[in-house]
């Protein structure tokens, strides 16, 4: 597989995007809503509740927030992953794709890497501007700076790009089976109900801290893993020739 | 250019393409005819190595189809121009041509120079920058062709290019492929349209899932009625058919002041009429050809085979 082939096909894609006002929106303002947002709403909670036992319920509290970069990560490429093929489908420009000397592979990664390196560096600019903000606003409360930590680490690091690519690979799956862009995002909404769960369970006190974190990574392995050999045998040349409606 | 033996393709239980064998030379233009769902763009995607055959063998611009280690280098010596244009609408008609030349991987000085010369031949570089979501069908077509041709293929697969274009736009697109033929470039057309395939194409081969036949438009348009000559004369009588019949031994009909007679070469056997003719005291005011149009033959060759099938 030539790398090189995969990114131009990536670099022809993003520069569509950014032509896409929806899809810029999205990458811009859930980041900037995600760091900015909680860190207001810390803000109102310490102005309501005072600082006097802050270290007992603040770090939870961020951690849970901060799994909202996760979960973002899984939101932002449904949309460019949904233009990237559910597009070139309803545009029919993947048959003239798929006729240049250019691999499936090299295609698919092409497609993933089109998805996948707007939306990290939107979560990892977001992500810095969100430590930034909650240090800000809890030194004083806690009596330390809260970032950078192990739990972001992972979070954005480890925990954010295996989402992301959950993400995409499970919109190229649904991407073969529907025919138009709203369609594609819509089915892929389902993926998020896994990680709501987790951002439940950490806001009603279940503990999300390094080895609970280091679990779920192991289980996102496996499913990105697994959804890579079906977005594989799915992403193929005579399968999206003859089958792909 | 292309030769394959015996190229089937089935999906499931249902044979798209059965058995078929043809051979294709350098330069040649060569006319795929057959009705809606006949197997034509089945094949071209197999000769392309888009999909996979399921049995038969074939050699397609020097690589051998099926081989993994051919199939890149297939891809990059030939053109395909799909029946849908898939361009894409919010880039330029020069970025679309960019994007598929640096897929093939184009030197950038050639293929800037590609990108000018195809844009000027079809009459588009003046609107090089525009989107080409607000061209016309028929500029749209001439983009496609053009993105076609950006990497300088040996061999060109042109499927439908004149479908679902209004005339004048159709004839735009057929001056491009009559450009590429005087070129030398070597062209499988898949069409519908018997005109166009008479006018561009050195061959032609009917198909309806098998190749059902093989030949020249003209030799397809003659075999099926053969040629005849029509000779008016002041008063046709049945002693001057009579004196034809007897100098040729060919078949002669009487219409009105019109002898019809069928011949199998007529540079050969005009003249001939006209001497016998003359000899049997007629007086000649006119003399034409007359042979069956390639539609004529194409429609009476698939009522056959659905006859017989």
């Amino acid at each position: 597989m030539r790398l090189s082939q995969a990114w131009l096909i990536a670099r022809h894609d993003i520069g569509i995007f950014r032509t896409k006002r929806g899809i810029l929106a999205g990458l811009v303002a859930l980041p900037l809503g995600v760091s900015v947002g909680f860190p207001a709403l810390i803000v109102y909670i310490l102005d309501q509740h005072g600082s006097a036992d802050a270290g007992s319920y603040l770090p939870g509290l961020i951690d849970a927030f901060g799994f909202w970069f996760v979960i973002g990560a899984a939101m932002l490429p449904t949309a460019i992953a949904a233009y990237g093929i559910v597009g070139e489908k309803v545009e029919r420009s993947l048959e003239p794709l798929l006729s240049t000397p250019s691999t499936d592979s090299e295609i698919l990664l092409g497609k993933v890497l089109a998805a996948f390196v707007p939306t990290m560096i939107a979560i990892w600019a977001g992500s810095v501007l969100y430590q930034v903000l909650v240090d800000a606003v809890t030194r004083s409360a806690l009596g330390y700076l809260y970032y950078p930590n192990l739990e972001i680490v992972l979070l954005v690091f480890v925990l954010a790009p295996l989402a992301a690519l959950y993400a995409i690979e499970f919109s190229i799956v649904v991407s073969a089976r529907v025919t138009d862009v709203r369609s594609g995002q819509q089915y892929s909404g389902i993926i998020f109900l896994p990680l709501i769960f987790l951002y439940i369970a950490g806001e009603i006190g279940y503990n999300l801290d390094p080895t609970v974190l280091a679990y779920i990574a192991l289980v996102f392995v496996a499913v990105v893993v697994g959804l890579f050999a079906v977005s594989r045998k799915t992403f193929h040349r005579e399968e999206i020739l003859t089958r792909w409606k | 250019m292309i030769h394959a033996v015996n190229l089937t393709k089935q999906f499931g239980p249902v044979t798209a393409v059965d058995r078929v064998s043809l051979d294709v030379a350098d330069g040649e233009v060569f006319g795929f005819l057959g009705p809606n769902g006949a197997g034509k763009t089945t094949t071209v995607r197999m000769l392309a190595s888009l999909i996979s055959r399921t049995s038969g063998s074939a050699e397609v611009a020097g690589c051998e189809l099926g081989k993994e280690s051919d199939e890149l280098r297939l891809r990059s010596r030939i053109g395909v121009l799909p029946e849908n244009v898939g361009l894409y609408e919010a880039t330029s008609a020069y970025q679309n041509l960019e994007y598929f030349g640096r897929l093939h991987r184009v030197e950038a000085g050639t293929l800037r120079a590609n990108i000018e010369r195809l844009l000027r031949m079809m009459d588009l570089w003046e609107r090089r920058d525009a989107p080409v979501a607000t061209f016309s069908k028929g500029m749209k077509q001439k983009v496609a062709l053009a993105r076609t041709l950006v990497h300088d293929p040996i061999l060109l697969f042109l499927d439908e290019p004149t479908a679902n274009l209004d005339p004048e736009a159709a004839k735009m697109v057929r001056d491009v492929i009559l450009e590429l033929k005087k070129e030398r470039r070597t062209i499988f057309l898949n069409t519908h349209q018997l005109d166009e395939a008479q006018r561009i194409c050195d061959r032609v081969g009917i198909l309806r899932t098998r190749l059902i036949t093989i030949g020249s438009p003209d030799a397809l348009r003659t075999g099926l009625s053969g040629v005849r000559t029509v000779v008016r004369l002041d008063r046709a009588s049945e002693s001057v058919a009579q004196a034809l019949r007897d100098r040729l031994h060919v078949p002669v009909e009487i219409d009105g002041d019109r002898l019809i007679v069928s011949v199998r070469d007529p540079d050969r056997q005009n003249p001939e009429i006209v001497e016998a003719v003359v000899a049997a005291g007629g007086r000649i005011r006119e003399m034409s050809q007359l042979s069956a149009s390639l539609e004529d033959a194409y429609l009476k060759i698939v009522r056959d085979a659905e006859a017989s099938s």
